[in-house]
């Protein structure tokens, strides 16, 4: 998050050191370092990947808003005012993108890249140069993706699942653009995926076995485990597209054999799995900031291993949830709403472990505190709608209206949103050196969390009354909701600047913070000077597990 | 020896590749799995040989034909009749017409889809003009046979089965092209 | 467990039902079909749930954040483990979703039984209007959206049925299972009806199917529910339910207007007719794509007016209405519109915003190709 990033040190440039996994660690930082702009382009090192990632994720996270305050201004009042629908269309479909593929999954990435070494006492990542590779990937993948906008025939105007045929037969020309950005950024996360098992594998500090790690490390090799078995079926499907559109194939036209349910079928075989992806590591951010806020160890750390590992599990026997209105015969509806409502029982052990730690602790309430107990709190109300939703016959009703557009949001937003920005203020002293702004952040936590609900607790009457997705205009009983969602769409946009404010304020000073920044924090990387400096553990620190 | 990272590349490389092969895997993994089950009324596409069982005279069931075309061919399909009542395991047969309106030569195909679904599993084609495509010449018109058997473990509830056919153009050039992709599913184009 | 399940429900229709459902515009609506009330129940019923759930567990978690506040002096407990009550936690979530899953599993079975249907209606979704065909019955028609493009400028005022209302709604009768067809042209639709509780998509190239049995007489309106491109939010359904009798009335009646109209193709056509004939289907059927001064919206949608190919050809452009272009957006219309429609509606694009080619074509020139 840094732009003036940990102080360029030149000492500890001492040998090569073995790493955990006992291999030969690449000499790669060992030459003088360029400046300027190539230092940027050229760097491998984790920190500075990391705070690559999490600078650019919060510049897409900015471009997204934009377009949902677009979608938002234009849903203000009944009528189409400002925008004409084929522009809403590819505003709907470009925030969903832009926010998914270019916010979410590359904060956590850039997370990642900071912390894993950190937390388990690695020096780097395991393979650098890659990580630099997978990083610069992402701009070239969504500048790409952005222009198609200025393209004759506009963006992608079919919606972020862009279901075939309106994706295929019925789309702009500028698709096969799309598409190419859509791989290009699969490849990132593939490798960024690949990187961090290898990492997490290989490199944790000796001493450290499986059931040490921290939960986020946890989390996040489980994710990576996710990614690597679906990025390659999104590739795989947008492949077919791709022969669709350019090539005369029929994987996805019915006049030609092809069949639009099996695109389905194949995106949401990627795409739920990818749901839990920008979910996952927001449980283990969680996991580590209410233990520290409380004074008390989290409760129940083997079973959230095993909750998470399980969710990971069912995420692929759940996809066909998304499809129960096509025309599912009676027996798959019946299994999918089945699988779909055992999620319930993982997640629920999460946040039953959470609410655990809390009882009988000795809790203060710090901005990453307020931020991880908001998750809590509306990540299980986004859990209740999801419940809701899985009851197959109930889901027709539900089904393509603003209910479930209510219940994505509220676990995507004050769910894997807040956990990033709880981690951005929880790891801001340690990649800083200073304390973030106490008074800023709480405004920015409090207009947020009121934004939020403003924004999309309506958008449950909405749904239920009777409004669906994706529609640039509306029938009037739906109009005094979306004014309030509106309202609160652009109170949570404009609040999101108090966190670019507390963010420069940090990097430039403030309260100096201690190596070990919160007296209740306990893992590895509060071992190090804050900031950390740009190598760490070159020497394997001395890690003694606390008895699980 | 490969060190413990190398060896982790290369395994999760190895799980990348086995799962792109599997999503395309999945296209005729999943047209298997429709025509077993009936999942979204397809039906086999190939000829089946009529089961020789007993006709049950005591139960009628319906059979409704629909015809559409898709856009792109001026032709039109019509059938002799829109409804038909059997007796489960009577062969039956049903003449449907083609016409060629246009002034060119085309070549086109009807498209089937079975509704409820669970019933085209019990639904046996022995032959159907939707096996293949067909061309017509200029205004040229011609009567094909479709002869079906609904088989008599056709579910107890099931008393009305509707079979649509929707005519498609097939672009030569296209025709072509899939017949060398391989993994194009219904590949018999 | 059931006793708990009825209570709930009936405490939901009481709170939640009585109050706000029926207000309308907070909650789904219990609809008139017997299927339509049982998944309002259902919806209710696992609402109620999760609300009970919800208050104890945000229950204990506001109680653990008041009480033991470290400036209230509370000092943390050690404990961090517990199998048995891991254990429990796991189960009994198990037992509510068991709970929940039997009647949800009814539901879905009877929502699955279209046998014995006493109507069957073809349900075609296209780019962006719905066509309905009375199977067996030879009645077949277009439902487009009928609100005036200037209400949704904002030039107009708005009326109450504003985005919900159509030009020929849907009639079904009361007290019969209707069986519902349904497929599509081009993309993916949906077709809702909240009140019905019918939501069902139609895919192209195949057909789905679903039913309804309306109790009470009335008009139902809905929209479609699935992204279908550009108009998406501008293709609502409307339903009239009559009563069985009116609804046989109703039938006869349009089978009757359908051979009358059947009759028109063999006279000679006025020009100025075929114009405002042809003006009022280009107006419900084009006008969406092609935009209502023929300007189009290109490349998707190329403009009509001053289309030079348009213009030299006469043949080519019948050809494109009735058969429409494979693998673009425009449709064929050959058994959509009836002949009269047909002729009127490339009479009037051949002369409207300056074509001006004079071409009249008649509705017996179209029978003839049609044939």
């Amino acid at each position: 998050m840094a732009p003036k990033l940990p102080p360029h040190h030149s000492l500890q440039h001492s040998s090569t050191t073995a790493a955990a996994g006992g291999q030969v660690h690449d000499d790669h930082d060992h030459h003088p370092q360029p400046r300027g702009i190539m230092r940027w382009l050229l760097t491998t090192n984790h920190k500075e990947i990391g705070s690559l990632y999490l600078i650019f994720s919060l510049i897409m996270f900015f471009i997204g808003g934009i377009f949902a305050l677009v979608v938002r201004a234009e849903l203000f009042q009944p009528g189409l005012n400002l925008v004409n629908p084929e522009f809403f269309n590819q505003m709907t479909t470009m925030h969903g993108l832009i926010m998914v593929f270019a916010a979410v999954m590359p904060a956590f990435t850039g997370l990642a890249n900071w912390m894993i070494p950190l937390q388990i006492g690695a020096p780097d990542m395991a393979l650098p140069r890659l990580n630099n590779f997978s990083f610069w990937l992402l701009p070239v993948a969504f500048i790409l993706l952005l222009s198609t906008l200025l393209m004759p025939g506009g963006g992608p105007n079919f919606g972020w699942t862009f279901y075939a045929p309106l994706s295929t037969t019925y789309a702009p020309p500028s698709t096969t653009f799309f598409i190419l950005s859509l791989h290009i950024a699969g490849v990132s996360s593939i490798l960024g995926a690949i990187n961090i098992v290898a990492t997490i594998l290989n490199m944790r500090a000796p001493g450290m076995r499986m059931m040490d790690m921290p939960l986020f490390v946890w989390t996040w090799l489980i994710t990576a485990f996710l990614l690597i078995a679906v990025m390659p079926v999104l590739a795989g499907v947008i492949t077919m597209m791709l022969m669709d559109i350019n090539f005369g194939t029929s994987f996805f036209d019915a006049a030609g054999g092809g069949d639009p349910v099996l695109f389905q079928h194949l995106f949401w075989f990627f795409g739920h799995p990818e749901v839990y992806i920008m979910i996952l590591p927001a449980f283990g951010i969680v996991s580590a900031i209410i233990p520290c806020f409380a004074r008390k160890r989290l409760f129940g750390y083997a079973s959230m291993v095993y909750a998470t590992a399980s969710i990971a599990v069912l995420s692929f026997l759940v996809w066909a949830h998304h499809m129960f209105v096509v025309g599912l015969p009676l027996a798959a509806e019946l299994f999918f709403m089945y699988t779909t409502m055992l999620i319930a029982v993982p997640t629920g052990v999460k946040v039953f472990n959470w609410i655990t730690t809390l009882f009988r602790g000795s809790i203060t309430f710090e901005v990453p505190m307020l931020f991880a107990l908001a998750f809590v709190v509306l990540f299980t109300i986004g859990g209740f709608s999801g419940l809701m939703l899985a009851i197959a016959p109930a889901d027709f009703q539900y089904h393509d209206t603003y209910f479930v557009v209510a219940h994505f949001h509220y676990v995507l937003v004050p769910g894997a949103v807040f956990s990033i920005m709880a981690a951005v203020y929880f790891w801001l002293p340690k990649w800083t050196g200073h304390y973030p702004s106490e008074i800023l952040g709480k405004w920015h936590f409090w207009l947020s969390v009121i934004g939020v609900n403003l924004t999309f607790f309506p958008m449950h009457f909405s749904g239920l009354a009777g409004m669906p997705r994706r529609i640039p205009d509306y029938a009037l009983q739906f109009a005094d909701f979306n004014l309030v969602s509106s309202l609160g769409a652009f109170l949570f946009g404009f609040s999101q600047l108090i966190f670019v404010w507390v963010i420069i304020k940090c990097v430039r000073g403030g309260v100096k913070a201690p190596a070990k920044a919160w007296d209740g924090a306990e893992d590895l990387e509060w071992t190090v000077p804050s900031p950390a400096p740009l190598h760490t553990f070159e020497t394997p620190p001395d890690f003694k597990p606390v008895q699980h | 020896m490969m060190n413990p990272v190398q060896r982790t590349v290369f395994r999760s490389v190895l799980v990348l590749i086995g799962m792109f092969a599997f999503a395309f895997a999945l296209v005729p993994l999943y047209d298997v799995f429709c025509r077993v089950t009936g999942l979204n009324g397809k039906v086999d596409e190939r000829a089946q040989s009529l089961v020789s069982e007993e006709v049950d005279q005591s139960r009628w069931v319906t059979v409704q034909f629909i015809t559409r075309s898709g856009s792109g061919l001026p032709w039109i399909l019509d059938v002799e009749q829109r409804q038909v009542r059997v007796n489960p395991g009577q062969p039956t047969e049903i003449d449907f017409v083609f016409t060629n309106q246009s002034a060119v030569a085309q070549s086109g195909r009807a498209v089937p889809s079975v509704s409820p679904s669970r019933a085209s599993r019990h639904l046996r084609k022995v032959n159907c003009f939707c096996f293949e495509e067909q061309r017509l010449e200029a205004g040229e018109r011609i009567e094909l046979p479709l002869v079906f058997q609904l088989t008599r473990d056709l579910p107890e509830d099931v008393n009305t089965v509707t079979l649509v056919y929707t005519l498609y153009p097939v672009d030569e050039d296209k025709a072509q092209l899939q017949a060398q992709a391989a993994p194009a599913p219904g590949g018999d184009a | 467990m059931r006793k708990l399940l009825a209570l709930m429900t009936g405490g939901g229709s009481l709170l939640g039902g009585a109050s706000l459902a029926q207000a309308n515009g907070w909650n789904m609506p219990v609809g008139v079909t017997d299927l339509s009330a049982e998944i309002y129940s259902l919806h209710m019923t696992i609402f109620w749930i999760c609300v009970v759930i919800g208050v104890v567990v945000f229950g204990v978690m506001f109680y653990s954040l008041f009480k033991f506040r470290r400036s209230k002096g509370a000092k943390s407990s050690h404990f961090h483990e517990n199998t048995t009550v891991e254990v429990i936690w796991t189960a009994v979530p198990l037992l509510i979703l068991v709970g929940m899953a039997v009647p949800a599993t009814a539901t879905l079975q009877k929502m699955y039984d279209t046998s014995d249907a006493e109507l069957d209606v073809m349900i075609t979704g296209q780019q962006w209007r719905w066509r309905y065909e009375y199977l067996g019955e030879d009645v077949a028609f277009n439902s487009n959206m009928s609100t005036p493009r200037a209400q949704i400028s904002g030039e107009e005022d708005r009326g109450e049925h504003y985005l919900l209302e159509v030009d020929e709604p849907l009639v079904l009768p009361i007290n019969r299972k209707v069986r519902f067809l349904l497929t599509a042209d081009d993309v993916i639709h949906s077709w809702w009806v909240p009140d019905f509780a019918v939501k069902q998509d139609t895919i192209p190239g195949f057909i789905n199917e679903n039913w309804v049995r309306i109790n009470e007489p009335g008009i139902y309106r809905g929209q479609c529910a699935e992204l279908c491109g550009m108009d998406h939010g501008f293709m609502p359904i409307v339903v009239h339910a009559m009563e069985e009798d009116d609804f046989d009335d109703w039938l006869a009646e349009r089978k009757e207007a359908a051979e009358a109209e059947a009759m028109g193709v063999d006279r000679e056509w006025e020009m100025a007719e075929l114009m405002e004939r042809g003006e009022q289907v280009y107006g419900s059927i084009c006008a969406s794509c092609h935009q209502a001064d023929g300007s189009g919206s290109p490349p998707a949608f190329p403009a009509l007016a001053g289309n030079q190919e348009l213009i030299d050809d006469v043949d080519w452009h019948i050809d494109v209405v009735l058969n429409g272009v494979s693998g673009t957006a425009m449709p064929a219309f050959r058994s959509n519109l009836n002949p009269v429609e047909l002729a009127a509606v490339v009479t009037y694009s051949r002369n409207a915003w300056g074509n001006d080619t004079g071409d009249a074509v008649q509705p017996a020139e179209i029978v003839e190709l049609l044939e």
